[in-house]
């Protein structure tokens, strides 16, 4: 019965995100575009958690519906609101959004079935892992000790990837700013 | 800055929420969902509320650029270093087992911990000075 009700639930949301998509594409307002990307987040985030993902739920939430939505109103607040009719045939663009949609679906028919035991996912790093977890690091979340020890230089990694987007992302804006200036010399290297 | 006073209040209200989320999300990441990458994001997002309701100003003088940015790499540094403190106490690159010689698995749970803070600094101090520099543009 609760497996049952798990699908019943899985089903909504999936329905509800497809909805929400096609409605952030139609729409013309953007503020209303935003709302509904972070309505589209947390709808992703409440159906990683029922797929027992709640670090990824966590991270979709605060991440996808938060910092994401706060940076597209900034955006609009230097931009517009509305968007522009477009000029262009939609098509050509569906005819390339159906056939890779397509593709990608007939992709996933070759994919192990949800939970199966055998899948890759579930045999490959081995499962001792959730056994070890226990006894080599005395912590209940394995998710932490995968992350944070048994691939913690791949969280290494990951920490340098968010200080290289951070320090890109400030050198772009400041440097944009300074060009602004009338009264800096337009130098030959800027 | 929003004038309207409900608002105001409210944020006012959830602020230390928000924050202590954060910090329970950054140290009890070992035993519940999180870690300080939520945690990090989250610590952020009370700055971002602070920011959106008391305007750019208030956020930079509890959090001047200046000491942000310098944070976006002492949370690198402090997640490498643990590296090579591990590498000097005669173990390898993050093998925190080394960090209490005798019982590895206090190691590694002291290892994750600081780990993760590193890991919670960097994110929310990129969070914050993004918002921050990207608020700051329509007024430059």
């Amino acid at each position: 019965m609760i497996d049952l009700e798990v699908e019943v639930v899985t089903a909504l949301l999936l329905v509800l995100l497809c909805l929400t998509a096609v409605a952030v594409v139609r729409m013309r307002s953007l503020w209303a575009a935003v709302m509904l990307m972070g309505i589209y987040s947390f709808l992703g985030a409440s159906w990683m958690l029922l797929l027992d993902a709640p670090d990824v739920a966590f991270t979709e939430a605060a991440v996808g519906a938060g910092i994401s939505t706060i940076l597209a109103l900034a955006t609009l607040a230097l931009t517009t609101t509305r968007a522009k009719q477009p000029v262009h045939s939609p098509v050509l663009p569906l005819v390339v959004v159906g056939v890779t949609g397509a593709a990608l679906a007939y992709g996933t028919l070759d994919m192990p079935m949800f939970g199966d035991a055998n899948s890759p996912a579930n045999s490959y790093p081995h499962p001792s892992y959730l056994e070890r977890t226990e006894q080599d690091i005395h912590i209940p979340n394995v998710v932490t000790a995968v992350l944070g020890s048994y691939r913690g230089y791949d969280t290494l990694g990951e920490t340098v990837v968010i200080f290289t987007a951070g320090i890109g992302v400030l050198l772009l804006l400041r440097g944009s700013r300074a060009r602004v200036h009338p009264d800096q010399p337009e130098g030959p290297t800027a | 800055m929003s004038q309207m006073s409900i608002l105001r209040v409210v944020a006012k209200v959830l602020l230390p929420f928000i924050l202590l989320f954060a910090l329970y999300v950054q140290f009890h990441g070992d035993y519940g969902p999180g870690g300080g990458f939520q945690a990090g994001v989250i610590f952020a997002s009370g700055f971002v509320l602070y920011g959106l309701v008391y305007g750019l100003g208030a956020v930079r003088r509890v959090a001047p650029a200046r000491v942000v940015e310098i944070l976006v790499a002492v949370g690198v540094l402090i997640y490498a270093g643990t590296g090579v403190v591990t590498m000097l106490l005669g173990g390898a690159f993050l093998e925190y087992g080394a960090l209490t010689p005798g019982h590895p698995a206090e190691g590694q749970h002291l290892g994750l911990l600081v780990i993760e803070l590193g890991v919670g600094i960097t994110v929310s101090a990129v969070m914050i000075s993004i918002f921050s520099t990207f608020a700051g543009r329509g007024r430059a």
